[in-house]
């Protein structure tokens, strides 16, 4: 399974480096949301500090429905599904390749917008421990979750418009623990944030899981 | 021997619609048949049946000793189809595409140079991305990766589509070929003078059964 998910994930890595989609769109999507961010609550900067950690992971969210869409775009074309199907690549391994690849590619998002919101929104990042900490499992569990509704929704002519619906709700979780310890790191007491580190630690361990159980049945019926 | 196809009674739907309305079928090992009819007369279902990609509503169907109506996964790995759009990843070069595919099916990568070459893959086309590939050189690229998998079973959808001349007269001889070497092969197809000069026994469809040429022929 972890050779097919490598085989999946630089597949898809190759298909951003050579159509460099997630740099050239997606990145600049964020850090313009950001930017609209600002401009909306800049009369008020204590608000648009208050605000930072939330914001900076809705634009996540947000960027991260782009990204998802764009994983499956390139499997729409004509018979690519089928042909993949063919093959003798697990489910697991096929999900857990999408989901490392969308994960990499959510991680140098994040990494814009970290500089994003050091730059507009002035957040000092002292608890840089922490913020990566949060990161990593809110990345993955991003990416599992992604990666799932995403090929639930790609054999619908609405995957568009019925994307985020099935995603964000399923991220309301993610967005909430991310943004607490976030807060926590920002507001120099990372002691009361690891508990919420670790309970994405948890919806990544499910969602991961869910996935790997979920994929081949969902891929099929799709 | 047992046939490698054997569909009796076979229906499928597709979105609640009948393409398959009680198709019988059966091939042996190392045959040539030609599956023709108008458009719309279940040819490329009954190939994507074969596959396993589409199920089996009613009926029996066993493909390579597999019982599709159980599990129609298991034959999967041991088909290849070639259909009319290729499948392969627009955005990836030729050679990236039959790369991750034959790594995705336990292909030696040998295996899938020699496929390359033979079919023209190299040079500039073959670090070229798919999406700029004209339609005969698309085709090229997935036979190519067809012919690196050396299935068991070959399922070809129009193969002949946008090929010139030189590409059709070479995958015939690939397909005769295949036959030679025990594989067994379906086409669909418009194409009558072509199949007949391969040699294809022709079964014909019509409104989603077979009306000549199957197992009630002889």
């Amino acid at each position: 399974m972890l050779r097919d998910a490598m085989l999946v994930a630089g597949k898809d890595l190759r298909v951003e480096a050579r159509t460099r989609v997630g740099l050239g769109q997606v990145a600049p999507f964020a850090v313009l949301v950001l930017v609209l961010f600002g401009f909306a609550l800049d009369p008020d900067r204590g608000i648009l500090e208050a605000a930072t950690p939330g914001l900076f992971w809705i634009t996540v969210l947000f960027a991260s429905v782009l990204g998802v869409q764009r994983a499956y775009a390139v499997e729409s074309g004509a018979g690519v599904r089928d042909a993949l199907r063919l093959t003798s690549l697990s489910p697991g391994g096929m999900f857990l390749g999408k989901a490392l690849a969308l994960a990499v590619q959510l991680l140098a998002v994040e990494l814009v917008l970290g500089v994003g919101v050091i730059v507009l929104y002035g957040a000092d990042p002292a608890g840089w421990i922490l913020l990566v900490g949060t990161a990593l499992p809110a990345t993955a569990g991003i990416a599992a979750a992604g990666s799932l509704s995403g090929v639930l929704a790609v054999g619908l002519r609405v995957r568009e418009t019925l994307l985020p619906l099935l995603l964000l709700p399923v991220l309301a979780p993610v967005l909430l623990a991310a943004t607490r310890a976030f807060e926590a790191a920002l507001d120099g007491s990372p002691a009361d944030g690891w508990p919420w580190a670790g309970l994405l630690a948890l919806f990544a361990v499910v969602y991961v899981g869910c996935g790997i159980g979920l994929y081949g049945t969902v891929l099929e019926e799709s | 021997m047992a046939p490698v196809i054997h569909l009796r009674d076979v229906v499928a739907l597709l979105g609640g619609f009948p393409a398959l309305t009680g198709v019988d079928l059966d091939v042996d090992a190392a045959e040539l048949v030609a599956l023709v009819g108008a458009n719309g007369a279940g040819k490329t279902t009954v190939l994507r049946v074969c596959a396993g990609l589409v199920p089996v509503d009613s009926g029996t169907a066993s493909v390579l000793g597999e019982d599709l109506t159980r599990n129609g996964r298991a034959v999967r790995s041991r088909v290849g189809l070639l259909g009319p759009s290729g499948g392969l990843y627009d955005e990836l070069t030729a050679m990236d595409n039959l790369r991750f595919f034959a790594r995705a099916a336990r292909v030696d990568p040998a295996d899938v140079d020699r496929a390359a070459e033979r079919f023209g893959i190299t040079g500039r086309v073959a670090d070229s991305p798919v999406v700029r590939l004209s339609t005969g050189q698309r085709r090229r690229v997935a036979l190519a990766s067809l012919v690196a998998r050396r299935p068991q079973l070959w399922l070809l959808d129009e193969p002949h589509g946008g090929l010139d001349a030189e590409g059709r007269d070479l995958l015939d001889a690939v397909v005769l070929s295949a036959v030679a070497s025990g594989a067994t092969v379906v086409i669909a197809s418009h194409d009558l003078d072509r199949t007949s000069a391969l040699g294809c026994r022709h079964v014909t469809l019509a409104g989603g059964s077979v009306v000549e040429g199957g197992p009630d022929a002889a």
